[in-house]
């Protein structure tokens, strides 16, 4: 048994980590997102050219390090610590791996891309109707003589008012809520027929409504095997799901470290906050939930390649997103009023774990994931 | 002991209804209903037809313009003002300020204050809270020092207080400052009004979570405010201060706007899909939470009516009070939490800060727009009025003796 990083993921992570702290502090963070587009675009160009980090967890043979989903854990826990707006989510997981999963010269031309930044991709694989099942489509892909027409309306796609490519799914067939049926496409974000409406959310990411308005679509653009993508999709959602609970942990952890800090130096009645049982307690259950999320995200991204993964991933994001609220309802709790404000770093942490428990999949969901696999054992 | 209304209860109780549907503003219930932010003149404008009426502070003695209703006519009224929704009439003045004057108060100030009060055309603030005295009040430190000038006794008044609510529209302010550096922590307090634009107080917004501006810091620079300004005696605000901090809890339980809530949560749990063909409130996890949380609320509500059958028996707001404000207010944040939960993916756009008139493509439902930022919004109300942790403290050094 061994869960110490190589010294590759060591140097990841510090290196991102220095970067982050120089670069996206509290008040830096802020007028990112204050700038035109509700970020800095130079951020990620950073990450691809001057720390270079953007292939690390992708294949050699295009250029990557061909490292895998725990160095993504590293460096998803830096993005964590800093509550970076940065869309390694849905680029580097989602479409990283659903380019190098289903190969062919999409993969040959646009891997290398994403390794450089100049390649962003927005995953849309939710809609409106259908909460967090993958199946409850009802975007269509009919084929036409030159290649595919869209049709539907996707949810909420990090990313994609500044994204290149669109990765989506939608009905070739089935019914609504069918495994069967399911296909995958890659979309070019300018092309005829996607309409977008942008905004910011309220954790400081990007997102768009995306329309597919009758757009039509090259011949290629379908990913793997027409009609039996859902299981793909599956994949590729269990690892965004395994990322979003390493960048949980990673801003669980910073959260309960200015939790502390602020418990140590705020004085009531006297003597710090800290002092007192209660707050030592809390402090101390915040501390036990950053540790369990540590180790199931650790779990959950060791065993993605298990055959029985679904289980591992549905109980590391439950456990997590029941972690996340607690323990950033503690550490608002914990510093009073200057915890709602938005002048302390606290309180941004804890909007962007409330929204992370909303992303593929809450704790209901993946509660039932399990459940179903208790009755069908 | 018996649940039910008497008739003259009944008959009170549709009285009440029939005047608030004949009689709410339509162009608020749009606003509200859209969620829109409300103005200062929206928020006053119940409270001036709820005064015009006599209705604007069932809780005053008759005497200062209270309606002299029972203790089950008060509830009937919270209930049915709940029931539809209305905004109360704000807390400052008439739960406030307003029965500090009433009670410990100079004729002089009861003539000067109380009909503004009353009528809501004075707008007032709290000046508690400092950025080293939240939980800890008592440690505050804005000083006021006694000065005379040709013949007259002023206070100078100098330093910061937080978390001001709604200042930056207010006309007056109730302040708690320290008269006697000298003294233990609560001796040595004065409890002061303030006019709002006395030369030397600056108002600065503080954003919260969501957005919202609805808590300032108020500065006080040099603020010269005369003697006959004070309730009460020198060096005695903390009773007035107590006397309010009991008052403050009564009715934050919130019991009838938690029911609103959560017949709101249901309407949005039945027509949100849970993913699988059903209706969210058909789903059996959302469900249960609903149906929990519907239970804690009983248990609020009868404890809420056990405390009011004692104070109709003539027993003040006690101690037992910081139950309901710790359960009621768990409460409350516990439905905004199953609201988030129904906005799923749709918890994350941020409504605030579109542009109005892209508005060509919908963001998902109605209801989440807000479903965020109220979420992040309630997270206040287990840190206002005495933090629950205080209350705790409360309940088990006067409650269990401990």
């Amino acid at each position: 048994m061994d869960f110490n990083f190589t010294e590759t993921q060591g140097m990841l992570r510090d290196t991102l980590r220095r970067y982050l702290s120089d670069t996206y502090d509290f008040d830096k963070r802020a007028s990112m997102l204050r700038m035109d587009g509700g970020r800095d675009p130079g951020v990620w160009k950073a990450l691809a050219t001057e720390l270079g980090i953007l292939g690390a967890a992708l294949p050699e043979a295009h250029g990557g390090f061909g490292g895998g989903p725990i160095d993504s854990m590293v460096l998803m826990e830096e993005f964590g610590r800093a509550i970076a707006v940065e869309p390694y989510v849905p680029t580097v997981v989602i479409g990283g791996n659903a380019l190098a999963l289903t190969g062919g010269a999409h993969a040959d031309a646009l891997i290398p891309g994403i390794i450089s930044g100049e390649v962003v991709i927005g995953a849309g694989f939710y809609e409106p109707q259908g909460r967090y099942n993958l199946a409850d489509l009802k975007t269509t892909a009919k084929a036409d003589g030159s290649g595919w027409t869209l049709n539907g309306h996707k949810s909420v796609v990090v990313a994609a008012p500044y994204a290149t490519h669109l990765l989506v799914s939608a009905r070739t067939g089935g019914s609504q809520r069918e495994s069967a049926g399911v296909s995958l496409f890659l979309v070019e974000a300018n092309a005829k027929g996607v309409v977008r409406r942008d905004y910011p959310c309220v954790d400081g990411y990007m997102a768009s409504e995306v329309y597919f308005e009758n757009a039509n679509v090259g011949p290629h653009a379908l990913l793997g095997a027409e009609g039996q993508a859902l299981g793909l999709i599956e994949t590729l959602v269990d690892h965004a799901a395994m990322a979003q609970c390493a960048e949980a942990t990673g801003a669980m952890k910073k959260l309960h470290e200015l939790t502390l800090d602020y418990s140590k130096q705020r004085k009531q009645f006297g003597k710090a906050i800290g002092d007192f049982q209660v707050i030592q307690h809390r402090l101390v259950d915040m501390f036990m939930e950053a540790e369990q999320a540590t180790s199931m995200t650790l779990m959950g991204t060791l065993r993605l390649d298990d055959p029985d993964r679904a289980k591992w991933v549905s109980q590391a994001k439950a456990k997590i997103n029941k972690g996340a609220r607690a323990l950033g309802q503690w550490a608002v709790q914990t510093h009073g009023g200057i915890g709602i404000t938005t002048e302390l770093a606290a309180g941004h942490y804890f909007k962007r774990l409330s929204i992370i428990e909303t992303q593929y999949g809450d704790f209901d969901y993946h509660m039932g994931r399990l459940e179903e696999r208790l009755l069908a054992a | 002991m018996d649940l039910a209304f008497s008739p003259e209860e009944t008959a009170f109780r549709d009285e009440v209804r029939a005047f608030i549907a004949e009689n709410y503003p339509a162009h608020l219930r749009g606003k509200q209903d859209e969620g829109e932010e409300l103005g200062r003149e929206d928020m006053l404008a119940w409270h001036r037809i709820l005064a015009k009426k006599g209705w604007a502070a069932p809780a005053w003695p008759k005497e200062y313009g209270g309606t002299g209703w029972t203790a089950t006519q008060r509830y009937i009224f919270s209930e049915e003002s709940a029931k539809a929704e209305t905004i109360p009439p704000l807390p400052f003045g008439i739960n406030m300020v307003g029965p500090v004057i009433y009670t410990f108060g100079t004729p002089e100030q009861k003539a000067k204050h109380l009909p503004g009060i009353l009528s809501g055309d004075v707008w007032w603030c709290q000046g508690y809270s400092e950025p080293g005295a939240g939980s800890d009040l008592a440690s505050l430190r804005t000083r006021a020092e006694r000065v005379t000038e040709d013949g007259k006794d002023y206070y100078i008044v100098n330093g910061q207080k937080t978390w001001t609510t709604l200042a930056q529209h207010a006309d007056w302010g109730f302040f708690l400052v320290r008269t006697d550096p000298g003294a233990k922590m609560q001796e040595g307090i004065s409890f002061l009004l303030i006019d709002m634009k006395s030369p030397g107080i600056t108002v600065k917004p503080i954003i919260t979570l969501g957005g919202e501006h609805e808590v300032n810091e108020v500065w006080l620079d040099n603020v010269k405010v005369p003697v006959e300004n004070r309730v009460y005696e020198e060096n005695k605000g903390w009773t007035c201060a107590k006397f309010l901090l009991a008052h403050e809890r009564t009715g934050i339980a919130g019991v009838a706007r938690s029911k609103r809530g959560i017949e709101k949560l249901k309407a949005i749990a039945k027509a949100e899909q849970d993913g699988t063909g059903q209706s969210l409130l058909a789903n059996p996890f959302f469900r249960r939470k609903v149906a929990e949380l519907e239970t804690d609320l009983t248990a609020l509500e009868f404890t809420e009516l056990r405390t009011l059958a004692g104070e109709a028996s003539g027993k003040g707001p006690g101690p037992e009070s910081s139950l309901l404000k710790v359960k009621g207010t768990e409460i409350q944040q516990r439905i905004t939490e199953l609201v988030l939960e129904a906005a799923g993916n749709y918890a994350a756009p941020y409504f605030r800060a579109l542009p109005e008139a892209s508005n060509e493509y919908a963001i998902g439902p109605d209801f989440a727009h807000r479903a965020a930022p109220t979420y992040f919004n309630m997270r206040k109300t287990s840190i206002y009025g005495g933090s629950n942790e205080i209350q705790r403290n409360i309940i088990a050094k006067m409650v269990l003796g401990l």
